[in-house]
Parts: C-alpha cells; structure tokens; sequence
C-alpha cells in the first residue's frame, strides 16, 4: 500500500442473506484510492455501488478481504471506532440528502463539528465557510423543508466538507438533481477536491458526474470491470 | 452531551402536538399523585394533631386490665395509679381519667355510654373542661360533645338522667344537666361519652382516687416505673390511625399506577412511532459519526425531557392550585366521622418536600425507563438499513 493510499482494499467479498439464499454483492473486490483523487464507481443498479461505500465508510462489514482506511484496518474496528472514524476523517453526501429535518441550514452543517466537540467560535467559522462554498451564505435559518432539491443537496455538500474530511464518500449525489443542479453540485465538488486535496469517491450511473471523473471504475455484478485514469469531458 | 440535548430539544419542539400531548399527561399525573398523597398526608396530620391535643397528649398509662377495645373489661379497669404517676399527676404534668359504665335516659330512649371522670382544672388535653368547674346550678354538671348532644337531642342547660354501675356492683342514677356542649374534633371523645368532674364520678361509683388511665403532658418523660400499669406511647396509640390512612393510600396507589402506566403509555408509542419514523434519520446520525449508544442515549434523553417538561409544566399549574388547596384546604361536603378517619370540616392537604420529591423521582424514572425501551432497538440497528429507512 501506497504511504498516500486513502483507500486500500484486497480481496473484498460481501454476501447479503435474501429469502432463503445469499446474494453475492461483491465478488473479490481489489481497489486503491490514493489521496486527492477524485473517483467514481460506475454502475448499473445492483452492481454492489453502494455496499462498497457503505463498507468502506464502515457503515457495513465485509464477509471476506480486507478494507484499510487511511491506513486503519477496518476488521479489527469496534462500532465505536468505526464511528469516530467516521465522525473524524469521512463525509457522507447521500442520494436523498439526509438533512436532520428540526435542525435550520447552520444547525446541520454545524451537526459535524459539534460532534467534533469544536468551540463555538471555530463552529461558526467553518460553517459560514462551507455555506459560503456551497453559495448558501444567505439561508442559514432556513429549515430543510424550505428548501429545493439543490439547494438541499448543497447543505449536504458543506455539513460534508465542513470539518475537512480526508474522503467524501457520495451516493449518487446528484440521481434527485435536474441537469443544472447536478453541473452546479459537481463544478463545486470539483473545486473542492483541487482547493483541498480532499479524497472524493462517488458511485453513480450517472452520466452528468461521470463528465467530472478523473479516474472510473465500472463495476458490474460485484466484479470490477475496469479501473480507468479519464479526462473530465464537463466544462 | 449538549449536542444530544440541544438535538432531543429540537427534535421534542418539531414533534409539536405528541410531544405536548404526552407532557400534559404526564404534568396531570404528576400533578394528581402529589394531590392525592397530599390529602391522605393531610388526613394523617390532621388526625395525629387532633388525636394529641385532644386525647393521648405526650402518652397514656393504662390500667393493667383496661383495653378499650373490649367493653368487659371497663367495669374492672379501675384502680390507684403507681406512686410514681401520681406523683406526675400531683405536679399537674398528668391527669387521670376514670371510666364507668353506664346509659342516658333522655326522652324515653335509653342510650348506652361511657361516663368519663375528668379534671376540670386539667391543661393537659385540648377540651373545654372548665366549664365543669365554672357550673353553679344544683345539678351534676356534665359536657358533651356536638356529636353527642345530636344524638341525644340535647343541649346546654337540658337535664337527663345517667345510671351506672358502682365499684360494688350496684346500680345507682341521678339528674345531670349538660353544662357544655363542646365543639370537638375527635369523635373519639365525643360519641357515646359523658364528661363528669373526676371527684364527682370517682364519689358515685365508689372509686376514690382511683383512674382507668392516666393521660401525660406534652413533653413529659413517660415513665418505665408506672408498672404495672401498662405505658402507652403516643405512637403505639396512633398505629391503628396510621394503619387505616395507609391502607387506604395502598388502594389509591392503584389509581397511581393506572395514570402512570397512561402516560407511560402514551410516551412508549410515541417513542416508537419516532424511531418507526425516523429511521432515515437515525442512520444518517451513524453515517456522520454517531455511536450506536450514543444515538440510543439520544433517543432516551428525548423520552426523558418528557418528564423535565411534565414537570415544569406541572410546576405552571399545579404549585398554584396545590398552594391554594394547602393554604385555604378543601370543604367537605359531608361528615366523615362514621369512615373512622379524623377529618375535619375543611381537609387540608399536606404536602411534604419527600412527597414532592419521591413523586419527582418516580416520574422522572418511569418515563426515562419506558423511553429507553424501544430505544435499545436502535442499538441493534444497521446503519444501511437505517439509511434505507428500514429497521433492521
């Protein structure tokens, strides 16, 4: 393993039980993510996109192989551990958003960092930062619920990098967004991933996000298919 | 912990209407506990003064043959005091009280009764009995108590005639005239009882210097040499009292249950319909680095600010209206005397800071307890099914 791989896997095999059989959803997975990259796994549905960033995020645990996360050997983690890591080094930008509903725009970026046990001041910083990133400066009392589909999604994006995670692990961000609001979310995830050097590794079968992707991984059936350095063909 | 607080409150306010709803039921049942103990405390107080101040005072020595409880025993439960309570009778810091049976002859029914030798110099009991001493008609002056005197029909200044039974066997009668009608308290020295100056009634039943029991004052030391006569603590003569009062909480302990199991209840569904609903949400909080326990902890914690508002919502109304009912007590619409507690025409309710606070903890409990039940569930919870809205 590289000293700079953010993500190291070997060997990943994950089985869900279903009825009365197991469904094979990763089938011998091997995956290096070096920091700074900015990767997306590319699939149809059902193709074990989203187990494998579960699994890395330590949301969920593999049946074989082994995850390393910054260096971190996922097995030997408590829920606790994985929890922490979770809380420190890993931001979630999730499909359907996920915004805590009865928290205001400030209150959910700022979620993170309370859990980080910040000060008052360094809260109030980072989080006019991240919402100043994501151009939501001015809605920072408004409740989710208030909110459009992208700018929903751009409170995520800033309660995402705003404690400056070492990977940003995203599903299908953009699968709820019309083709301006997913260009938008991307062109400032794009910037994000430059300006910070942050890990970014989406899954999508999207093919708006696939434009931005410097290195696709096609995953089919559980099986990487092919793991390729591209040229972001979006402006 | 504040992040969890701040969240649960947040979370609590945005559940609007079930959120209060549960609070006021729970601030009712709070509210009802502490009012209902309250007025058996009440009931307690009341009857412990009434009975001390007007009947056992600092304690009682009993004939070794007297038991109040078996009318067979009074004709023989007389007899001089021991030196030693004499003693305290003649320094004033006790009195003795002679019994002897007999019936009131009054408007040609006959009524049995305990006539009762008193002195009527005594300060030792909360009772009118100078009015004895004060009497200058011709008669045998005698008090009653209202009680009494609407049994009898009878009132101040009414003569009847009393027989009873002397030290000899002998059956004896005379003319009384009710001298005082008292207002008491205690029906337990009123029904059924004929108050007569002790040297009076000591002469007519030949029992000179002789007592059934001897009452002590206030604060005065009982003695161990009063032997053989039997010392009565005013404890151990309230413990039937007691008994009765706290029989009577055991049964409303019942309703207690039922209105605590109510908002219980009503707290339980609602913290599992909230974590039915907000699986999505649960997941989410794991997804950003919440632990399992510490989701659980929130969970319970929104539960348990239940009571914390419930209580202060109780404080809101219920410190007004218990106040009120403590200070000005409760008018009771009918006599209670026949149920055999010593209630008074208003009962005021006693409300104690062990009450307040034993009920406090109760409730607090039971809400935190029965909020953290279905949160365990969490515990057990995937974060990727919680993340897909699925329980586990």
């Amino acid at each position: 393993m590289s000293a700079d791989s953010a993500i190291q896997i070997e060997s990943l095999v994950k089985h869900f039980p279903m009825g009365g059989s197991v469904v094979e959803a990763l089938k011998g997975v091997n995956l290096a993510l070096g920091a700074g990259e900015f990767a997306g796994l590319v699939g149809p549905s059902g193709s074990g996109k989203t187990t494998l960033l579960n699994i890395i995020g330590g949301l969920d645990s593999p049946t074989q192989g082994s995850v390393r996360v910054l260096g971190e050997d996922l097995a030997n983690k408590t829920h606790k551990q994985l929890a922490d890591l979770r809380k420190e080094h890993i931001g979630f930008i999730f499909q359907t958003f996920n915004l805590l509903p009865v928290y205001t725009v400030f209150e959910n970026v700022e979620f993170p960092l309370l859990l980080l046990n910040r000060t008052n001041g360094e809260r109030q910083k980072a989080v006019d930062e991240a919402l100043e990133r994501v151009g939501l400066s001015h809605k920072t009392k408004a409740r989710p619920a208030t909110l459009s589909g992208g700018e929903s999604q751009r409170v995520a994006i800033a309660r995402a990098i705003v404690k400056q995670p070492s990977i940003i692990l995203a599903d299908e961000p953009t699968a709820n967004l019309d083709a301006e609001n997913s260009h938008n979310i991307m062109r400032i995830l794009v910037e994000l991933n430059e300006d910070n050097s942050t890990s970014f590794l989406f899954s999508t079968h999207d093919e708006k996000v696939m434009a931005y992707l410097r290195r696709t991984i096609h995953l089919v059936d559980g099986n990487i298919t092919s793991d390729e350095v591209t040229t972001p063909s979006a402006p | 912990m504040m992040t969890q607080l701040r969240l649960a409150l947040k979370n609590l306010v945005g559940a609007g209407a079930r959120t209060w709803l549960n609070v006021a039921v729970t601030s009712f049942t709070f509210v009802i506990i502490i009012f209902m103990s309250g007025l058996y405390q009440g009931i307690l107080a009341y009857s412990k003064r009434v009975t001390v101040e007007s009947e056992v005072a600092g304690g009682i020595y009993w004939h070794p043959l007297y038991d109040p409880d078996d009318p067979f025993t009074l004709d023989d439960s007389h007899g001089a005091p021991p030196q030693a309570v004499l003693d305290q009778i003649a320094e004033g810091r006790a009195m003795s009280v002679l019994l002897v049976t007999g019936a009131a002859y009054i408007n040609g029914r006959m009524i049995p009764m305990q006539l009762r030798g008193i002195d009527p110099a005594q300060q030792i009991v909360a009772m009118p009995t100078t009015s004895l001493a004060d009497y200058d008609g011709d008669a045998i002056p005698v008090m009653i108590g209202t009680g009494m005197a609407k049994l009898l029909g009878a009132g101040e200044g009414d003569a009847i005639t009393i027989r009873w039974r002397d030290a000899y066997g002998t059956y004896d009668a005379a003319d009384v005239e009710i001298s005082k009608v008292m207002s008491v308290e205690n029906f337990k020295v009123d029904f059924g009882i004929l108050w007569l100056p002790l040297a009076v009634l000591q002469e007519m039943s030949n029992m000179p210097g002789e007592a059934t029991y001897v009452t002590v004052r206030q604060g005065e030391p009982l003695l161990e040499t009063a032997s053989p006569w039997v010392l009565k603590t005013v404890m151990s003569l309230m413990e039937d009292m007691i008994a009765l009062v706290q029989a009577k909480q055991s049964s409303a302990a019942i309703m207690y249950v039922l209105l605590l199991a109510l908002s219980a209840l009503g707290i339980f569904n609602s913290q599992v319909l909230s974590i039915f609903q907000r699986r999505r949400e649960i997941g989410t909080l794991m997804a950003l680095g919440m632990s399992r326990q510490r989701v659980v902890g929130l969970f319970t914690l929104e539960g348990g600010i239940h009571s914390v508002l419930a209580l202060i919502l109780a404080f809101i109304y219920g410190a007004p209206l218990l106040y009120l009912t403590a200070s000005r007590g409760l008018p009771l619409p009918m006599d209670y005397s026949d149920s055999g507690f010593l209630i008074g025409e208003r009962l005021f309710p006693v409300y104690g800071p062990w009450l307040v606070a034993g009920t406090t903890l109760l409730v607090a409990t039971i809400v935190t307890v029965v909020s953290y039940l279905p949160s365990r569930k969490i515990a057990k919870m995937e974060p990727t099914a919680a993340l897909r809205g699925k329980i586990a």
